[in-house]
């Protein structure tokens, strides 16, 4: 997913780079504000770590194509989606200057396409999810494979828009759009099964430092003991 | 499970994928290199301004078992993506005005 440079004209790479500057900026705000807590600070860095390492495990989905992890949905679950976006454009960057994977022109774009659409519009698929399913614990790593698996498709679908606006080749776009969404329907298979993993490993262990599980714990119950008769 | 215990085992199973597992990663381009490969516009792709970098392509320039080249830039992205983003964090957490919690 990761776009080199010269796949956008100039206009094109720095509108992206506005528009993503001006969400991070958003962002930071809204995750120092909303989501980052003296107890789920920690998660953060490692959410990013974690993505940076999934992302070099390319898998192979057919015909000589493989895809990897894009992590939006599965950082915005976990440590909340203001706070995934900051994982994400961490990890673009890095990836960008480093070693040289997506272009340094482009690095706006990836970050829109990786830290703004997919990690946004998924944790809205999530959000649709878990609202539907029953109210348990479980169904917070279930919408998280819901969310993650559309997050590919619409990011995928993302850079068709961009390309429509300013590509360096004239492609027929409709067919572009086409052969984009059928690859990344296929790759989000992936990308939801190992956020749903991910996901349910953290649920697991410590369901009380879960962004997307909030308002699910059982309320505390204070026992006190029975009375000696 | 304290919470540092969670960060050293999710940093142990990131260390292993980028460190060992990466190696068996595949080989093929990714939807989007094989998407502009098949429609023809993949010539449109520059070369990165950051492609003297001595890690560009997820290998440490200078080591030439591609194994030992891999694993150590993995390693060494996780050292710095962790870096930045703890820092980054820490920042934010000193900053902020709570709203909330």
């Amino acid at each position: 997913m990761h776009v080199p440079d010269g796949f956008l004209d100039a206009p094109t790479s720095v509108g992206t780079a506005v528009v993503s500057a001006g969400v991070v900026a958003a962002c930071l705000v809204r995750s120092a504000r909303h989501e980052l807590t003296d107890r789920s600070a920690p998660l953060a860095g490692l959410v990013a770590v974690f993505i940076f390492a999934a992302q070099m495990l390319t898998f192979p989905v057919g015909a000589g194509t493989s895809g990897h992890l894009l992590g939006g949905v599965l950082a915005a679950v976990l440590v909340g989606p203001a706070t995934a976006t900051l994982c994400l454009t961490v990890v673009v960057t890095v990836q960008a200057f480093l070693f040289a994977d997506g272009g340094v022109s482009a690095l706006g774009t990836n970050v829109l396409l990786m830290g703004v659409v997919a990690v946004w519009v998924g944790y809205g698929a999530f959000r649709v999810a878990v609202a539907l399913l029953p109210k348990r614990l479980s169904s917070v790593s279930v919408a998280a494979g819901v969310g993650a698996f559309v997050s590919v498709p619409v990011a995928a679908l993302a850079f068709v828009g961009l390309y429509a606006l300013g590509g360096a080749a004239p492609i027929p776009l409709a067919q572009l759009a086409a052969v984009m969404t059928g690859w990344h329907v296929v790759i989000g298979v992936g990308e939801a099964v190992i956020t749903v993993l991910a996901v349910s490993s953290v649920v697991a262990a410590r369901p009380d430092l879960v962004y997307g599980a909030r308002g699910r714990l059982p309320a505390l119950v204070l026992l006190t003991p029975e009375p000696v008769a | 499970m304290s919470t540092r215990r969670l960060v050293v085992l999710g940093l142990l199973v990131s260390a292993l994928v980028a460190g060992v597992l990466s190696f068996y990663a595949s080989g093929h381009p990714d939807g989007l290199t094989h998407v502009a490969q098949s429609l023809g516009f993949s010539g449109t792709a520059r070369s990165s301004a950051a492609s003297g970098s001595p890690l560009a392509g997820y290998a440490v320039a200078g080591v030439h078992d591609a194994r030992l080249s891999g694993g150590l830039a993995g390693l060494l992205g996780i050292a710095v993506v962790g870096l930045v983003m703890t820092g980054l964090v820490l920042l934010l957490r000193r900053r902020a005005p709570r709203s909330e919690d």
